[in-house]
């Protein structure tokens, strides 16, 4: 079951959520380089825990006008409004003297308990079919839609796109915002971009992946990613790598275990990625470099031996 | 006006009266608090010259350079390079700041900071080909560095990280440079190597602002001198404005050594 839905052979639906979720994978990735160059991990993590609240009334809205409540662009929509909300609370909260990770703790917590007010009110209220809202905390493609896979993919493409004519001079306002406006160019206005892109990212992940970790999804594969190279480039594309890889083998494995959330196994995937980067990455991996260090003992321990030979 | 020969033009191109301005500084003030760090500055810097600028500690030379490029608020004051306002003159400036604020641990080869010197060439989606690379490589190695090419930017010493911002610098091709202190921490043989490069540039027409400390160098680095110390003291030739007197007004104390009188 698990081999046929790695290989795309559990079903047409299957096969399109685990090549969405993929791609998802890819996307978080690749744009998580940049959030890690920026440093914007828990900025995004805010984000990302902000779009609870917005869900939750988006779907009161849409079962108040006699839909369904459960139509995923809608949900986006109202996900989206109250992530960018969020930030932009965060952003407030820090011109008054406020600390980031102070203001970022707070605007996450407040915006992440509100939403959880709203969705257990919608499901006292008995209302529009409520049920799968949960699986946006912890991710579930358990009966996610044609549709919605087409979604997840067509944002993540776009995404890409975005983010492919935007790598060097986000890359360039990353590294040295300075000589970027020398160069002519906006460092506020790219890092608008930025968290734009990452909002993409987050709103698409939300189905797959869960409000709750999608963070991890940006940030573990590019962090793996770092061991392998020096080039930012090269950083996002085996970001992208790791987190495609992640995407699609988590939703094939959750999609064949039955009740497993899909966002902890490719949390979990990515997770394995970074340890392995970490340990076995030539140059940076730590036991790459415990036996480079014993090498080089052996060496001067041989040139001191052969020294004090011919000292004798 | 007497010296105003072809003879004396090539010997010592910055030694005119009234020089040609390449950059143009009027009223500048820029306060970080309350008090201003430099005040009512104005200044002409001469085209085709090394110009040195000279003050203690705080006087206020950073701050200077970054106002003029827009890098700081200015509470008042304009700027005007090559005749043209400096957002139409940008293109053709380089600056190297006195320390980078840049993040060491960013995943950069020395190679691709220097590449970073010209993206107003490549664009944001240009291909970075052989040519490229080509000229970013020979921008290294006129600052001894090409043999660091491969290294991520943060595994280089102080002297070596200043040396890379100066290739990116030379990269981006500019008219007008602005260093902030170029030699800091940077050993005798490179210094000479980095004057070489700066000189040859100054004989190709273009022009040089360098922060400089080190008073005993003057007169053989540079053509000017700009006296600095929160106000404007003066600016002129090497020959008429680095005199003790002037100098010692700018420190606010007399100092050792072979300033002349
Ligand atoms: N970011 C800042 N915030 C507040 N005050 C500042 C800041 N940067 C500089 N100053 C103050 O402005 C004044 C001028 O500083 P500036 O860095 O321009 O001096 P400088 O002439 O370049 O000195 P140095 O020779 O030490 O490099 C100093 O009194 C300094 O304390
Ligand atoms: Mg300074």
């Amino acid at each position: 079951m698990f081999l046929n839905a790695l290989l795309l052979q559990a079903g047409y639906n299957a096969a399109l959520v685990s090549l969405g979720a993929g791609l998802l994978g890819f996307a978080a990735g690749c744009v998580g380089a940049f959030v890690n160059l920026r440093r914007r991990a828990l900025v995004s993590d805010a984000m990302a825990h902000a779009t609870l609240p917005g869900v939750g009334l988006a779907f009161l809205l849409m079962a108040a006008f006699g839909g369904e409540g459960r139509n995923l662009a809608g949900l986006l929509a109202g996900a989206a409004l109250s992530a960018a909300l969020g930030l932009l609370a965060v952003q407030r909260l820090t011109r008054t003297r406020l600390p980031e990770d102070t203001a970022i703790g707070a605007v996450l917590s407040t915006f992440y308990g509100a939403g959880i007010v709203i969705l257990t009110v919608i499901q006292n209220l008995d209302v529009g079919r409520p049920a799968g809202l949960e699986g946006f905390l912890l991710g579930s493609t358990a009966g996610m839609l044609r549709g919605d896979a087409l979604l997840i993919a067509g944002g993540g493409a776009v995404t890409l796109l975005l983010l492919a004519a935007l790598a060097r001079p986000l890359a360039l306002a990353a590294f040295d915002p300075g000589h970027a406006r020398m160069m002519g160019l906006s460092p506020r206005l790219l890092d608008m971009v930025l968290m734009l892109m990452t909002l993409a990212v987050v709103l698409l992940g939300l189905r797959v992946v869960g409000l709750i970790l999608i963070v991890a999804l940006l940030i573990t594969p590019a962090t793996a990613a770092r061991y392998w190279s020096d080039r930012a480039p090269r950083v996002a594309l085996i970001g992208g790598g790791i987190g495609a890889l992640s995407g699609h083998v988590g939703a094939a494995l959750s999609a064949s275990l039955p009740d497993l959330p899909t966002g902890p196994v490719i949390v979990l995937l990515a997770f394995a990625a970074f340890l392995f980067s970490a340990l076995f990455a030539p140059r940076r991996g730590l036991i790459t470099r415990a036996l480079n260090r014993r090498s080089l003992r052996r060496a001067s321990r041989g040139t001191a031996r052969g020294a004090s030979r011919g000292a004798a | 006006m007497t010296d105003v020969t072809p003879l004396a033009r090539s010997t010592t191109p910055a030694e005119f009266a009234a020089p040609e301005a390449v950059l143009t500084l009027t009223g500048m003030t820029v306060a970080y608090a309350a008090a201003p760090a430099i005040e009512d500055v104005t200044a002409r810097f001469a085209k085709g010259a090394m110009t040195a600028i000279i003050g203690p500690n705080g006087a206020g030379k950073s701050t200077l350079l970054k106002a003029t490029l827009g890098l700081l608020p200015t509470v008042s004051g304009k700027v005007e390079a090559f005749g043209l306002p400096l957002a139409r003159a940008l293109p053709r400036i380089a600056y190297v700041p006195q320390r980078a604020s840049v993040d060491w641990d960013f995943p950069a080869r020395v190679l691709d900071v220097v590449l970073m010197g010209l993206y107003r060439q490549t664009g944001a989606l240009g291909r970075i080909g052989k040519a490229e690379t080509a000229r970013a490589t020979e921008c290294l190695s006129r600052v001894g560095m090409e043999a660091f090419a491969d290294r991520q930017i943060g595994a280089l010493s102080g002297g070596q990280q200043q040396r890379v911002f100066l290739a990116r610098a030379l990269a981006q091709g500019a008219d007008l440079y602005l260093l902030d202190e170029p030699f800091a921490g940077v050993d005798a043989a490179t210094e000479s190597a980095i004057i070489t490069v700066l000189k040859s540039l100054r004989d190709e027409g273009r022009s040089i602002i360098a922060v400089h400390h080190d008073l005993a160098t003057v007169p053989a680095y540079f053509d000017r001198v700009l006296l600095l110390n929160r106000r404007l003291v003066a600016e002129g030739t090497v020959a008429t404005t680095f005199r003790q007197a002037l100098v010692a007004q700018t420190y606010g104390a007399a100092l050792p050594g072979t300033i002349p009188a």
